[in-house]
């Protein structure tokens, strides 16, 4: 393998870490929050109800955020984390092409492709 | 049971099942989603949701040491993906005309009997063979860590390999199970990879399986922020230890975590054949 892979590698890896604490962090912050307000509601979870319709979207989510609760919060750094899967594919693709590797940069690409439908319009 | 004391166990739970997640390249749901519905009671939806969101979490955070390790090999992580990806959308769009339960038995005997399979290959007795051509072409060969220092290993059969991944695409759509295992078994029995190199690689691909079908989790409903941070956090901190421990345990070991973790799996999937929890059924 050569140097340059190397370093992309080492590259994609710290971004990985970056965006996986950011997301971990806003978790965090959306789970403390959340406790702060409801830690001694008993929760229940056997019967499934659905999310209400705010948390179902990213408008919604970004509405919640911004009343400041908790549960937006903590959405939003699930996103994040879903995020950070398009730009590692992304990042991969970049890979690949500093390495001209033509054959690689089309997978990458479809992989990106597939993956970017199969998030935003899979089961519309 | 009180918020508190349910994220304490749910996060618990995320720990165990990140650390056999990460060392088996799995990812956890097989683990998660069992200690979810049967010890804590939660819905089969809410815990889907939250597994395919701890998967991806697992996969990520491990994949940050797996990189640095030098174990996971990227290019065949992404040949395989590209078939997997577009079988597990095939097999989505397929869910609705399929008789799903009838497969789930299927799929499961197939499953069990490759984990056999994998139990049982003995790598150090293999006879060293020349790559395939196109995986020469591909320029999937490389080498990962041992004891014994770096050590170059070849891959076998790319073709075979990617067109079953397909398959197994197809099978984890139309099913709603994780490609995780399928993962391993191909790139362990059909491409003759390290298992290391397999289980480190597979954990690089689950995370972006997993992404591609949270957008229709969320947008119905099943990801409940509560559940999935309790989840998520612990998965984090077991996904971290596990991948430290990927150096230093055995293969033989991670052979036996694997093949235990594909029998729970077989058993996880009847038991949702019976009560179909797949998104809209």
């Amino acid at each position: 393998m050569t140097l340059v892979m190397r370093r992309l590698e080492r590259l994609i890896g710290f971004v990985l870490l970056v965006g996986v604490l950011l997301s971990a962090a806003t978790v965090l912050l959306g789970g403390v929050l959340f406790l702060w307000r409801h830690g001694s509601t008993p929760v229940h979870y056997r019967i499934f109800r659905g999310e209400p319709s705010d948390l179902r979207t990213l408008l919604g989510v970004w509405g919640d955020v911004m009343k400041g609760s908790g549960r937006g919060i903590i959405q939003v750094g699930l996103i994040l984390l879903v995020a950070v899967q398009l730009v590692r594919v992304l990042l991969t693709g970049i890979l690949f092409l500093l390495s001209r590797d033509k054959t690689f940069v089309v997978i990458t690409t479809v992989v990106l492709g597939l993956l970017t439908y199969a998030l935003f319009y899979a089961g519309r | 049971m009180s918020a508190l004391l349910f994220l304490a166990l749910v996060a618990a739970g995320g720990i165990g099942a990140g650390i056999l997640g990460a060392l088996t390249g799995e990812g956890g749901g097989i683990l998660l989603v069992p200690v979810l519905v049967l010890l804590l009671h939660v819905n089969l939806h809410n815990a889907a949701g939250a597994s395919i969101i701890a998967v991806t979490m697992t996969s990520t955070a491990a994949t940050v040491a797996f990189l640095r390790q030098g174990y996971t090999n990227i290019r065949v992580a992404m040949f395989l993906q590209l078939t997997s990806i577009a079988g597990g959308i095939v097999g989505a769009l397929l869910a609705a005309f399929v008789p799903v339960q009838a497969l789930m038995i299927v799929f499961g005997v197939a499953l069990l009997y490759s984990a056999y399979l994998s139990f049982r290959r003995k790598e150090e007795a293999e006879v060293d063979r020349p790559s395939d051509p196109l995986a020469i072409r591909l320029g999937m060969e490389s080498s990962y860590p041992t004891v014994d220092g770096w050590k170059l290993y070849t891959v076998q059969r790319v073709m075979p390999g990617s067109l079953l991944m397909g398959v197994a695409g197809i099978f984890s759509g139309l099913l709603g199970i994780g490609a995780g295992a399928a993962n391993v078994l191909v790139m362990d029995q059909v491409m003759k990879l390290p298992y290391k190199v397999s289980t480190t690689t597979s954990n690089f691909m689950v995370g972006i399986t997993a992404a591609a079908s949270v957008g229709i989790y969320f947008r119905h409903g099943y990801i409940d922020p509560f559940l999935t941070m309790a989840a998520v956090i612990g998965i984090f901190a077991g996904a971290l230890v596990g991948a430290r421990l990927l150096m230093i345990v055995r293969a033989k070991l991670l052979r036996l975590l694997f093949s235990s973790l594909v029998l729970i799996m077989a058993l996880e999937m009847i038991y949702k054949g019976a009560l179909s929890a797949q998104p809209g059924g």
